[in-house]
């Protein structure tokens, strides 16, 4: 057996490595220089430790602990070396903080969000959502909501006609009819679409516009289930502290009929508070027994209530939008606001 | 409907608050107020100036020059009027004032005299047309006041938005007793200064109604139910007292003369329209109500506009012609001026639905319209045309001729409602006693005439004849007086609906939520299209830019893809849900589709270091079609790049189509032509779709799962020889045909074409994935597979393998 000391190898040993590891100029070749020196197979310091098996027993505790030292000392070089090339100064390191590889991202038009919020609870709340024509005939859109054409009440919706009794629904209460007509009680329907009015585009109106009705119809219910289920409504969308107020109003086809405002409380940035003054936020009633009646229901039996409110105007008194017509223009930098 | 606060404030014994407050009492009562401006806004400057003497100007002919006292001391004014009376009082804007128009009054010399102010005419303080002289105030003033506050022009005007319903709010009595209850629940007609009381007589009858020579007729009394007139003679039309001027002022009326300001206020006081016809403009001693006869078609109203009149319509007239339009508008040829001594004061009432028609007929509206359209108080007449003539006794002088003449042929009758007091629980949900209910009707006029087992019997006063003829309406009475913020809203348990969510909107939130993915935007656009873009028309649009509806969705996006690149955004990807219309039967609606469309410009991903910008393409669009089109119609939809009709947008050479399992076409899809659009030179190129989707879409198939693979799968890689003629779909069937059952999956992973292969000819490199369900395959029987698949090709298409 030739005269060995490993312990003088090892020394030697962590010498070279130490020196290895403060030369390498990136990750890949520290890599290299962990494998020459600590790989588990292949590596000096294991080539060392194989020998020990030639080591005289009594000298092997030292060896072993020397050998574990010199282990530990190349291991810290290494994790210390390996932070320090980190930072991409090698000129072929990933720097990675330049910006990831992006996709296009989409986004829904405010005022189906607005929609879609307003589904959210109303269904929470039971309610299922029904459709309805958007051109429809006069019987729909007025008579059977109990206004008759010669009513100074039809004047309010100034309508846009396509033939004699045909028209573009000036309101969504039409569904109201139709879904009475092919179901039958308990009904609770939202239904949100377009409806038309004889208007010009302006800051607060443009001749076609999204709006929500909303209707309910079983034995037993009263006014306060209408009030209870509206302002139940108006505190999960605009937060829990809104005060809501039930003014009384006129529609034909509600009795006793309510607009409903809110008074928001507001955060401001600094974590102070400020109300609202009260913002209008829909129209809404008893129906009307006529209505019922027309439905071919037994108004005696039935009774129920309807609403009926515009998400455009809602989503402007929502996200500060001060003219309906951005809307509609649908400018890409407004419509990217809402990809959230 | 202009509301005076301080008109309300005399009709409601114990009101008082600030005009915001008023205003929010009548929100809660179902008539806010829309805004509260002052009749004396921008006057605040304005104080009371008295002439002491006025002398002609030394040095101009038409400037007077006066010595006025305003209060503090006596100053010098040159004043340009050409009548200023020494002693009386004139509005005054001292130095410093500002006038409305911010126009700042400065100390000035005007052709060598100083001038201290300006002594300021109606016209400079909005108060009026009149500009011929400064404005003499009439009555007792003490310079150095407000003028405001003087003339009672410290009042405030009330916008308070009326409902169709609620005629009997046009007027200061009906809101007064909307408020009764926030003062002593009682209101109170203020007196008029220096009228009399008077009782009055009258002379009734129908359909005529005569007295000394005098007559009035009622022809059409389903039109006319009751015409009252008065005769009064010797009245000396001239400027109203102020206390009548700034009470109409207040109310947002301006004053005319004693005679129409009288008519005026009873109109705002009690909403009861009246006219003042001059009398002696009348030919003969009668007024007869009639329908316009045939001859009659053209009518010169008071206003001054010509108008052309039809038998439907029901005139006042004299002997001989028109002299007014019934609830409408008074004739030109009987107007009321300076020079009027003798008038016939009208107060009537006309049919609403009669009146609503004729006014839309002429296309106007009027006070005196507004009002019969919305009803009058049947029940009010005598009582205004009371008022009325002390009025004018009491502002004009003169005297009443005879008794008034009453010709009433259809009188009033009031009615009674029942009310259930358990359908007032039933339908408000908490119990109301029969003693409570009626203390809430009686301040609005409706009396409780009885009760038997729970059911009352309400009497309804005339002016809400129109409006509470049911049960509903008291009903709706109760709640508003009870107050809607005095009812509980505890929600309580309620039955599950009947009604099903509808697919289609179950469709479209899932259609929405795959686009947004694919990163595109949703937009809204009206349905409103010029004419070649739809079949439908709008009757009576407002614009004649766009008076269709459209039936394709197309030409509204590619408008927002202009919009968007005139500002500039060049990476444009819309999408939109929307109906499409379709002419129907004649007399019928149209048809109702709805659509989805999309559209795509720009780069097809944002820029990135790692990459070359790329456009869109036709690929992107194609499998953009697949993904949507399948969701929609299912895995058995196919695209054809034939057999539809292209829309005039795009090129036909570069449109596919969308075609279902049942072989419908139902969308398309391709390159906007540059011809369909309107962009900026450096637009790309842009790529829409269109898709119809079902108006009930069904739930689909249930998802069935395919077991997962046991054994691995054999690759081989294809290069084929396309001629022209051949298509990669006909080679894809071919080898789907011949691969055998073990062929899992077949792509196309290249194209070439160029040099090595003969012109007009394409490389497509097919790669094919073969798998037993059995078994591993061995590679004998996969090269079987790949040579039955090139026999086949060969054969059939001519297509060989590339060498």
């Amino acid at each position: 057996m030739s005269e060995s000391n490993p312990i003088a190898d090892l020394r030697a040993l962590e010498e070279e490595a130490t020196a290895a590891v403060k030369s390498a100029q990136n990750r890949e070749s520290l890599e290299e220089v962990r494998v020459t020196y600590l790989g588990r197979s292949e590596g000096r310091l294991s080539a060392i430790l194989r020998g020990l098996a030639q080591v005289p027993v009594e000298r092997r505790p030292e060896v072993g602990k020397s050998a574990n030292t010199v282990k530990a000392k190349i291991s810290r070089a290494l994790e210390m070396r390996q932070l320090e090339l980190v930072a991409p100064s090698a000129e072929n390191e990933v720097d990675l903080t330049m910006p990831g590889r992006p996709r296009w991202r989409g986004g829904l038009h405010p005022i189906t969000q607005a929609v879609d919020e307003i589904w959210h609870i109303f269904r929470d709340l039971g309610f299922a959502r029904a459709r309805g024509p958007e051109a429809d005939t006069v019987w729909y859109n007025f008579e059977a909501l109990n206004t008759p054409l010669d009513h100074p009440a039809a004047d309010e919706q100034d309508t846009l006609y396509l033939v004699d009794s045909v028209l573009l629904r000036s309101h969504t209460s039409p569904v109201q009819m139709r879904t009475m007509e092919a179901n039958e009680p308990p009904i609770r329907i939202i239904a949100p679409g377009w409806v038309y009015r004889r208007d010009t585009y302006d800051a607060t109106h443009t001749p076609a516009f999204m709006q929500i009705e909303g209707l309910v119809i079983d034995e037993g219910i009263t006014f306060v289930d209408f009030k209870a289920t509206l302002a139940e409504f108006a505190r999960r969308y605009w937060g829990p502290d809104t005060q809501v107020r039930f003014r009384p109003s006129y529609f034909p086809f509600t009795e006793p009929s309510a607009e409903v405002d809110v008074k928001r409380i507001i955060t401001r940035p600094d974590g102070t508070q400020y109300e609202t003054e009260w913002l209008e936020i829909m129209g809404s009633g008893m129906v009307d027994p006529n209505v019922i009646a027309n439905a071919g229901y037994d108004p005696e039996r039935y009774t129920g209530w309807a609403f009926g409110m515009g998400p455009g105007r809602i989503a402007m008194l929502k996200h500060g939008v001060q003219d309906l017509r951005t809307f509609f223009e649908n400018d890409v930098r407004f419509l990217e606001q809402f990809a959230r | 409907m202009n509301v005076s606060a301080q008109w309300l404030i005399d009709l409601v014994p114990g009101l008082t608050g600030k005009p915001e407050e008023i205003s929010e009492h009548l929100a809660l009562r179902g008539a806010p107020v829309d805004g509260i401006t002052s009749p004396g806004g921008g006057l605040g400057d304005i104080i009371i100036g008295r002439v002491i003497r006025a002398r002609q100007h030394p040095n101009a002919d038409r400037l007077r020059v006066c010595e006025v006292d305003n209060g503090a001391e006596i100053v010098q004014i040159v004043c340009g009027a050409p009548v200023v009376r020494d002693g009386a009082c004139y509005p005054l804007a001292p130095i410093g004032a500002i006038l409305p128009g911010d126009f700042k009054i400065k100390k000035s010399k005007i052709r060598g005299e100083v001038s201290h102010g300006m002594l300021c005419s109606a016209k400079e303080l909005g108060l009026g047309d009149d500009h011929s002289g400064i404005m003499e105030l009439v009555g007792d003033f003490t310079p150095g006041e407000s003028f405001i506050n003087s003339v009672g022009l410290n009042d405030f005007t009330l916008d308070v938005e009326v409902t169709a319903n609620r005629g009997d709010l046009l007027s200061h009595v009906g809101i007064a007793r909307e408020l009764a209850a926030a003062g002593e629940g009682r209101i109170e007609l203020p007196e008029i200064p220096d009228g009399s009381d008077l009782p009055l007589g009258y002379q009734t009858g129908a359909p005529e109604v005569e007295h000394t020579g005098f007559s009035v007729r009622i022809e059409d009394e389903n039109l006319c139910h009751r015409y009252i007139g008065a005769v009064i003679r010797g009245v000396s039309v001239k400027p109203s007292p102020g206390w009548l001027q700034a009470r109409l002022r207040g109310a947002g009326a301006r004053p005319v003369n004693n005679v129409v300001d009288a008519t005026n206020y009873v109109l705002l006081e009690l909403g009861q329209p009246m006219h003042a016809f001059d009398l002696s403009e009348l030919r003969g001693q009668s007024v007869i109500v009639r329908r316009a006869s045939q001859k009659e078609a053209e009518f010169k109203t008071l206003d001054g506009e010509t108008r052309s009149i039809s038998t439907d319509m029901l005139m006042i007239c004299d002997e001989e012609v028109p002299v007014a339009i019934a609830g409408v508008m008074g004739g030109n040829n009987s107007e009321v001026s300076d020079r009027t001594v003798d008038i016939l004061l009208e107060c009537a009432l006309f049919d609403p639905k009669a009146t609503r028609a004729t006014r839309r007929e002429l296309g106007m509206s009027t006070d005196a319209s507004y009002r019969y359209e919305r009803g009058v108080d049947p029940d009010g007449l005598r009582s205004a045309m009371e008022r009325c003539i002390h009025l004018v006794l009491s502002t004009a002088g003169g005297e009443l001729e005879g008794p008034i003449l009453d010709c009433n042929p259809v009188p009033f009758e009031s009615s009674t409602v029942e009310l259930r007091l358990s359908r007032i629980e039933k339908l408000l949900g908490i119990p109301f006693e029969a003693g409570y209910v009626g203390e809430l009707l009686a301040p609005l006029g409706f009396i409780v005439e009885g009760q038997t087992d729970g059911v009352l019997r309400v009497r309804v006063p005339g002016f809400r004849s129109y409006d509470v003829t049911r049960e509903v309406d008291l009903i709706e009475e109760v709640a508003r007086t009870h107050g809607f913020d005095n009812f509980p809203d505890t929600l309580g348990p309620q039955r599950a609906s009947s009604v099903s969510d509808h697919p289609l909107f179950q469709l479209e939130d899932r259609l929405r939520a795959v686009l947004v993915g694919h990163g595109l935007f949703e937009v809204q656009t009206p349905a409103f299209c010029p004419e070649g873009e739809g079949d439908v028309e709008v009757l009576n649009p407002l614009t004649t830019v766009e008076p269709f509806l459209r039936s394709s969705l197309m030409p509204s996006l590619l408008r927002r893809v202009e919009y968007n690149m005139a500002r500039g955004n060049r990476d444009v990807r819309l999408f939109e849900l929307g109906t499409s219309f379709h002419k129907g039967g004649s007399g019928e609606p149209p048809l109702e589709e709805p659509h989805l469309a999309t559209i795509l410009t720009g780069r097809r991903e944002p820029p990135h270091w790692s990459r070359e910008d790329e456009e869109f393409s036709m690929w992107d669009l194609k499998a953009l079609v697949v993904d949507i089109a399948s969701r929609v119609y299912g895995e058995e939809t196919t695209i054809d790049s034939v057999g539809g009709k292209c829309p005039t947008l795009l090129d036909e050479n570069m449109c596919i189509y969308v075609r279902t399992g049942s072989g419908d076409i139902v969308g398309c899809a391709g390159r906007v032509t540059d011809e369909a659009s309107d962009l900026p030179v450096w637009a790309g190129d842009v790529w829409s779709f269109e898709l119809a989707l079902p108006r009930n879409p069904s739930k689909g198939a249930e998802v069935v799962v395919t077991p997962l693979p046991q054994f691995p799968a054999s690759e081989r890689d294809l290069a084929l020889l396309l001629p022209p003629t051949v298509t990669s779909r006909e080679v894809s069937e071919s080898i789907r045909r011949s691969a055998g059952p073990d062929l899992e999956a077949l792509e196309v992973f290249d194209l070439y074409v160029g040099e090595g292969i003969p012109e007009g000819v394409r490389s497509v490199a097919f790669r094919l994935r073969f798998r037993s369900i059995k078994k591993t395959l061995k590679d004998k029987q996969v090269d079987k597979n790949m040579s039955a698949v090139l026999k086949r090709l060969e054969e059939d298409l001519g297509v060989e393998a590339r060498g």
